[in-house]
């Protein structure tokens, strides 16, 4: 039970244990806890910034979205509107086509009835002629009634 | 087990150290020998930690340095305002230390020195701290850094004052210098008295249960253990907070 030289051996393991931790122990343990720490903090600051992030984005889509809606319904009625143009267009160029059609067979079946008409007046001027000519024959001198003959074939037409 | 002398041999053999040397100069080789090996492994374990220490998902191992270096630095941290590189490895040490010291009661009281005894050693006290030399040790080195520390913090002339001007005033300074003589003294004492008497009355008990009969043993000895769990934390955990208490008291300028 008495002090003795034990006390100055174990002061010294004391001393050797207190400077190695001191030296080689402490410092790397607590670095470590310390770099943990912040990376810790870094990754929840960062893992807050992503939700931020992804919030950002989602609102960043629903107005994309609801612009895109948007737009493809102006498209469509867009679209609308000018196929009724076109069926409107098409109503108007057929129609239009149509009284031009009309007006050209009018035209044509005017002149071919004009046709017609000079053929027949030619031939019954001709028949008439033929026929005079066959009823006056001898009274009649062709050279001599040309003129006549001519002014009445004009008259015919 | 040596029963020669009957119960009070046994206990007196138990708690005779193994020593070499005469007089002052007697060395209790178990005591160096035991709590070197314990401070070896403190030292073996958090080296190798430390070695290995990563600030990414930590093991086992680093997982208990950790545990108590974290409470070692809160501790430090809520009675320690000011900086100091030596405080809170001195506090680790005195933690892991005293605790290794104590938790050898745990083992059978025979074990080891039967052991011992088998390799021709006569005697084997295998608990450093029921030696007054290991906690003198640690809590005169304690003294002195408290010492160490007034100077530094307050310089000669501040420490002289405040030994000879505290707490009455210049004018009782023979009175003052008295007081704070025995209340500067009584905290190594006290500190190793503490931590001895806790240790030595522990091992005393297992002693006196083993000397019982061997169906009743368990019976207290369990329970003893047990409880003694608590005593071996609550020790080394009150040599260390106090230890900082003293350093921190030191360090403030009055």
């Amino acid at each position: 039970m008495s002090i003795n030289a034990t006390l100055i051996g174990q002061m010294i393991t004391f001393t050797l244990l207190v400077w190695f931790t001191m030296k080689y122990v402490w410092p790397p343990i607590i670095a470590a806890l310390e770099e943990r720490k912040t990376k810790i903090s870094e990754g929840l600051a960062a893992a807050e910034k992503g939700q931020e992030e992804i919030k950002l984005a989602e609102k960043k889509a629903t107005s994309l979205l609801k612009e895109a809606k948007a737009q493809s319904a102006e498209i469509v009625s867009a679209a609308q509107k000018r196929a009724n143009q076109l069926v409107e267009e098409s109503k108007d160029q057929a129609k239009k086509e149509g009284e031009r059609l009309l007006e050209a067979a009018k035209a044509q079946i005017e002149q071919e009835m004009l046709q017609a008409k000079e053929s027949l007046r030619k031939e019954v001027s001709s028949l008439a002629l033929r026929a005079a000519e066959q009823i006056l024959k001898e009274e009649i001198d062709k050279a001599k009634h040309q003129d006549i003959l001519s002014k009445a074939a004009d008259q015919l037409g | 087990m040596s029963t020669e002398g009957g119960a009070t041999g046994y206990i007196v053999h138990h708690l005779t150290p193994l020593s070499v040397g005469e007089g002052f100069w007697t060395l209790h080789l178990d005591t160096l020998f035991f709590s070197a090996l314990l401070g070896g492994l403190f030292i073996l374990f958090f080296k190798t930690v430390a070695e290995r220490a990563t600030s990414g998902v930590p093991g086992l191992a680093q997982n208990i340095a950790e545990t108590l270096v974290e409470f070692v630095d809160t501790q430090v941290k809520d009675s320690f305002h000011g900086r100091s590189p030596l405080i809170a490895p001195l506090s680790l040490t005195i933690f892991c230390w005293v605790f290794l010291w104590n938790s050898m009661d745990l083992l059978p009281v025979d074990l080891l020195p039967m052991i011992a005894g088998l390799m021709g050693m006569e005697y084997m006290r295998v608990v450093p701290s029921t030696d007054l030399n290991g906690t003198f040790a640690l809590s005169i080195s304690v003294f002195f850094l408290i010492f160490f520390y007034s100077i530094k913090v307050k310089g000669l002339l501040g420490f002289a004052k405040e030994m000879t001007c505290t707490p009455f005033g210049p004018k009782m300074m023979p009175f003052n210098l008295l007081l704070k003589t025995v209340e500067e003294l009584a905290k190594p004492i006290s500190l190793g008295l503490r931590l001895f008497g806790n240790l030595y009355a522990g091992e005393l008990v297992f002693i006196l249960i083993a000397l019982l009969p061997p169906v009743l043993q368990p019976l207290l000895g369990f329970p003893w253990a047990v409880f003694h769990i608590l005593v071996i934390t609550l020790q080394a955990f009150i040599f260390m907070v106090l230890t900082i208490v003293y350093l921190s008291l030191a360090h403030e300028d009055h």
